[in-house]
């Protein structure tokens, strides 16, 4: 697969420049599901990734996106969009349309992009951390370089799955690298109100998995800590958790208000947006201007509305024949005994 | 007079008399504490009766309900959430291996009275992972009671009555009924845990229902009366373990027919374990091969129109009815 070229451990200008860019797409696409959704173009359950971007970001641009397998849980657009799927078809999807990623079938909780290695967003909190170990086994029997990355939140690692995923992947010297995007929330719950030991990356020692925890604001020092980490993991050394300390800005999911987390707190954060501090940081460098920006920001406004919103809206609704066609395996010989199965 | 109350409030005032009552009595889940539930059903609780008898759990399904179960044993009466039946698949090893077998496998020694509530049921595009309907898993596992109320009225005395009754009982409510309105009693009163309760009286074809789909047979009901004569008698089968077989005997031998309306995909289900009771008990009261009205058998996609297709409504129930009668 399109092996990059080692990653280095600090951000190129180049880099950063484009992760920027990434991360005010994923920012923008996010609000424009919030709007769709108000206007009921999108369905279901929303849960939306703003505030958190400079984790999807920073850590995929560590390791070989498209390559190296990732998957999450229904918090997934913009993984799966960094993975390379295309936006278009994500939207599609929340619109529940047959061009979208999985047909319309799926919807906002379940993008999936196989193609791009994005295995997957899930419902269930805690179900791909043995799913991540699995595909990492898979790896391992197929004597792969890649690695996979699961990204999971706080709240997650209260499942049983968390320990036994743990455990076996430490066992078995797995490549997986478990991210902990924590952003002290289980829905309404903060996570001293649910969780004994609140740094998830201490929890990880008890199982001699390497792990830190790093400002998951900065995607700078996401990307640093990630490069480690993937390189830990890629080398064979099995293993590595990483924890990122952010924020979601907007409510658990669009059903929630958010009305159990003080303003006061919501400031702090917002105060350190992922996006802001890099474009300040590279409009102080003079490798931008403020101009610049606005100009990027409205490039990325209107590639949003005249083609990933316009594809969406344009775009067929399944047909009918659909609801059955993916139940199972469509002519699998096996089911018959086979090609010279005794029928 | 009876108060007309949603569903959720019911909820609230049974878990609230049932606390005040008895101080062993505690509720536990996800986000019902400081938040008050997903489907505010323990809305206020937490201010009244504070955090070790409202507990706010982790996400730890399999654990919170076997430290439920572990609590019962020396009697106290844990009211457990979960917030949907597709996290109760998590929590089944607990609810199938323990609870369902304590009383028994001890020889009598222990019980384990704890309460489950969860809603199943598909909603509106939540998509595969957040549509299951479970119930059929549940009625099918010797050791728990399983209800399924169908109005507030129910799942107010029911839930009493579940909170006092020595067994597991696990109460399946819906998600889209939460907000449905009902008149409860004013007066304190306990719904029994076992039987069923005719909803609409008719002589022609019995509709046996449950839960969301005592609802859409109401509809079919109205319209197979007005538009086609066709008098509908609709059973409420609130309790699906056990399955109230004298109930579902006796409709059966006045109507002579019989539909089951099921929001589940058929296979396994209420419909064919009614069935099954109508040939051991009542074969030759038959006019007409029984029907069941189910979902299809796929998972719940997420695309609109196709989860709707996926899903039974009161016209198909009126389709069904018609074509029992040849109409
Ligand atoms: C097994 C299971 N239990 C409960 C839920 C309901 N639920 C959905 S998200 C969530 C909170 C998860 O919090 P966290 O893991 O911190 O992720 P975040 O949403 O904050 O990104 C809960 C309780 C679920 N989806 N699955
Ligand atoms: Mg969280």
């Amino acid at each position: 697969m399109n092996a990059k070229v080692q990653a280095s451990k600090k951000l190129s200008l180049e880099q950063k420049k484009r992760l920027l860019e990434e991360m005010l797409f994923a920012r923008r696409f996010e609000e424009r599901c919030y709007e769709a959704y108000v206007e009921r173009k999108i369905g279901g359950f929303l849960h939306l990734y703003s505030g958190e971007e400079a984790c999807a970001h920073g850590v995929i641009e560590a390791a070989n996106p498209g390559s190296d397998y990732v998957l999450t849980s229904y918090r997934d657009h913009v993984h799966a969009i960094k993975c390379g799927v295309d936006p278009k078809a994500v939207m599609a999807e929340l619109y529940a349309k047959v061009t979208g990623c999985c047909k319309g079938l799926g919807g906002s909780m379940h993008i999936f992009g196989v193609e791009n290695r994005f295995m997957g967003g899930y419902a269930l909190v805690g179900g791909p951390f043995p799913l991540a170990a699995g595909i990492a086994k898979g790896i391992q029997m197929k004597k792969g370089k890649e690695i996979c990355i699961c990204f999971l939140g706080d709240a997650a690692n209260n499942q049983g799955t968390f320990h036994e995923s743990l455990n076996m992947a430490k066992l078995w010297n797995l490549p997986v690298l478990y991210v902990c995007e924590n952003n002290l929330y289980g829905i309404g719950t903060r996570i001293d109100r649910s969780t004994a030991v609140v740094d998830q990356y201490k929890r990880v020692s008890a199982y001699n998995i390497p792990s830190t925890q790093v400002d998951g604001q900065d995607v700078e020092i996401v990307y640093e800590a990630a490069v480690e980490a993937v390189e830990h993991v890629r080398s064979g050394k099995g293993p590595y958790f990483l924890e990122l300390m952010t924020y979601r800005y907007r409510g658990h999911s669009m059903s929630d208000s958010n009305a159990y987390r003080p303003k006061s707190e919501e400031r702090i954060w917002s105060d350190r947006d992922p996006i802001i501090m890099l474009r300040d940081r590279l409009v102080e460098a003079k490798e931008m201007t403020i101009e610049d920006y606005k100009k990027m920001d409205n490039q990325i406004l209107d590639q949003i509305e005249s083609e990933v919103i316009k594809f969406a809206e344009e775009s067929p609704e399944p047909p009918l024949e659909m609801l059955e066609k993916y139940v199972l395996v469509e002519n699998d010989p096996w089911v018959k005994g086979g090609r010279g199965g005794v029928n | 007079m009876p108060q007309e109350i949603m569903f959720w409030e019911a909820l609230v005032r049974a878990q609230d008399e049932e606390m005040t009552n008895d101080p062993l009595v505690f509720c536990m889940g996800e986000d019902i504490g400081v938040v008050g539930g997903t489907y505010k059903a323990t809305t206020g609780l937490y201010d009244k009766y504070g955090p070790e008898r409202v507990m706010d759990t982790p996400i730890s399904e399999n654990g919170y309900t076997g430290l439920g179960i572990g609590a019962s044993y020396l009697g106290c009466r844990p009211i457990i959430e979960i917030m949907s039946v597709n996290f109760a698949w998590l929590a089944m090893d607990q609810i199938f291996n323990t609870a369902a077998k304590a009383h028994y496998m001890s020889g009598g020694q222990l019980k384990a009275p704890v309460v489950i509530r969860s809603p199943g049921g598909t909603a509106h595009q939540l998509g595969a992972q957040h549509s299951a309907r479970m119930e059929k898993v549940f009625m099918g596992v010797a050791g728990l009671r399983v209800v399924t109320p169908s109005n507030p009225k129910q799942v107010y005395g029911m839930l009493k009555s579940a909170v006092r009754c020595d067994d597991p009982v696990f109460i399946y409510e819906h998600e889209l009924m939460y907000n449905m309105k009902g008149a409860v009693p004013e007066d304190e009163f306990f719904h029994p845990l076992e039987g069923s309760e005719v909803t609409r009286r008719g002589k022609d074809v019995t509709l046996f229902a449950y839960n969301i789909s005592v609802h859409w047979c109401l509809q079919a009901a109205e319209i197979l009366a007005s538009q086609y004569q066709i008098d509908a008698e609709i059973v409420d089968l609130y309790t699906l373990s056990p399955l109230d077989r004298k109930g579902i005997i006796e409709s059966v031998s006045k109507t002579h027919r019989a539909l089951i309306i099921e929001e589940a995909e058929p296979a396994v289900g209420v419909g064919a374990e009614v069935m099954a009771i109508i040939n051991e008990e009542c074969f030759y009261e038959l006019d007409a091969a029984p029907v069941r009205v189910s979902a299809v058998n796929v998972p719940i996609p997420y695309n609109h129109s196709l989860e709707k297709a996926a899903i039974p409504n009161a016209n198909d129930v009126v389709k069904a009815v018609l074509k029992m009668f040849g109409r």
